[in-house]
């Protein structure tokens, strides 16, 4: 009886987030989060817009130490993103689960989820709107870094910095593209707190199967 | 001549530019350590200077790696006079009423360290090196930019002239508004880098560097020194004024 349980038990654990996709995804969301906070700090100190981002919630405390976090942590995010994508396209796991992304059927589920009536049965797979959403954030997120390059080195890179408007062009697709970004992240951490036992999931790596 | 660059008299210039000097560097230090905990909680306060240490390590790697993708013969995009930006901003560590205000026939320019001919500088021997204008886009460290029109002579030519160890890793300038900077020979060899006496074919306004502000368009702006008293060319590393309080050295754009 005590055996039967065991080899029950087994069998509904299902494993849906590979070792890789796991390490590649908390790195990213604690680099994103140093690129974001003190990206903050640099824009405010030449706002591009009638606002600026509360100091409380921006890193390095002034335009020197926002730049000493933002100019470290972007090797961390261009080695850890070129890894993940690496993986994805190597082993088959972007095309598996992000692909296809049909537009209408992401509508369908957008509208779902917003009468909170979107299925959640099976983990190991993304729905239409999580498959949009995680496609249109890593696409951001090479727009950012495309767009950083150009604002960094605007006169070696002047090639690339022109293909995006030249320096003040650059700047502000660099922005555009953390705010699409962060609009993302809170879409997805929202999704997270109403489904909890997807955080789990990205940690072990394993769901428990509901039947 | 070699005074000029020693530290006592860097210190003995301004009392009021050291003390915020050292204000800045304390507000650093503390803010840093404001970052690191509030990005993991529980981290002692003796982590501080660990993570203050990376940072400053990945500043001086971020240096390498710039000096790497600096290209000597790449230039940077020049515009037409349509594009100038006016007016032009006025940008420094103090407000605009407190330029220094220069004696043009006492003016001499002083040259120090790995030069074989230290002979001071007058104004009008300057003027009378061969003149070169280039109109550039100026990018601020703040992320704004502005476009102007700068006018003097080739600094590299200036360099081979005075007998400069072109060899030498670094170029230093000192102010006299207490401002310091350096950069790399490289840069200072680049056919853009200008010492220049002119913005928009006047004499250089007192607000904009008179009587010559060193034009690197290759770089940030704070990296494009004004009122420049004093060059000097060596082997050990300067520092700068923003340099030393956390700004990357480097900086190119």
């Amino acid at each position: 009886m005590a055996g039967m349980q065991m080899t029950e038990n087994r069998a509904q654990w299902l494993s849906v987030h590979p070792l890789v996709v796991r390490m590649t995804h908390w790195i990213n969301a604690l680099t994103v989060l140093v690129m974001v906070t003190s990206g903050w700090r640099i824009y405010n100190a030449s706002p591009l817009f009638d606002f600026t981002f509360p100091a409380a919630i921006t890193l390095g405390g002034w335009l020197g130490g926002a730049l000493l976090w933002h100019f470290a942590a972007m090797w961390l995010l261009v080695t850890n993103g070129v890894t993940y994508l690496l993986y994805g396209l190597l082993s088959g796991h972007l095309r598996r689960k992000l692909w296809p992304i049909k537009p209408d059927a992401v509508l369908a589920d957008i509208l779902d989820a917003l009468r909170g009536r979107l299925s959640h049965q099976d983990l190991s797979l993304y729905n239409a709107a999580q498959r949009a959403v995680y496609a249109v954030l890593i696409l951001a997120m090479i727009s950012l870094v495309i767009s950083g390059l150009a604002v960094w080195k605007p006169v070696q890179l002047q090639e690339l910095a022109s293909g995006l408007g030249g320096y003040e062009g650059a700047r502000r697709i660099h922005f555009a593209a953390m705010a699409l970004t962060v609009a993302l992240v809170v879409v997805h951490v929202s999704m997270v707190l109403l489904v909890p036992r997807t955080l789990g999931a990205m940690i072990t790596g394993r769901i428990r199967r509901d039947s | 001549m070699k005074k000029i660059i020693t530290v006592q008299n860097l210190l003995s210039k301004g009392e009021s530019s050291t003390l915020k000097h050292l204000q800045r560097r304390l507000f650093l230090r503390q803010s840093l350590t404001l970052g690191a905990l509030s990005l993991l909680s529980g981290c002692q306060i003796t982590e501080q200077k660990d993570v203050d240490q990376i940072l400053h390590a990945m500043s001086a790697w971020n240096d390498r790696v710039q000096g790497w993708l600096f290209d000597p013969r790449k230039l940077a995009p020049e515009y037409p006079e349509s594009a100038i930006t006016h007016p032009f901003p006025f940008n420094a560590f103090y407000d605009e009423d407190e330029v220094p205000v220069i004696d043009e026939a006492d003016y001499r320019l002083e040259l120090a360290g790995l030069i074989q001919d230290k002979k001071p500088w007058a104004l009008p021997e300057l003027y009378a090196l061969p003149q070169v204008s280039q109109i550039t886009r100026h990018v601020c460290v703040e992320g704004w930019s502005a476009i102007g029109k700068w006018s003097g002579t080739p600094f590299g030519a200036f360099l081979k002239r005075v007998g400069a160890d072109t060899s030498a890793k670094f170029v230093g300038f000192k102010c006299d508004d207490d401002y310091y900077t350096s950069i790399d020979m490289a840069t200072a060899l680049h056919p853009q880098t200008l010492l220049t006496f002119r913005y928009a074919d006047q004499i250089l306004p007192a607000k904009y560097g008179f009587p010559m502000k060193l034009r690197v368009p290759t770089k940030l702006g704070f990296k494009n020194p004004k009122h420049i008293r004093a060059i000097f060319v060596t082997n050990e590393y300067p520092g700068g004024y923003w340099e030393d309080q956390g700004y990357n050295w480097f900086s190119g754009s």
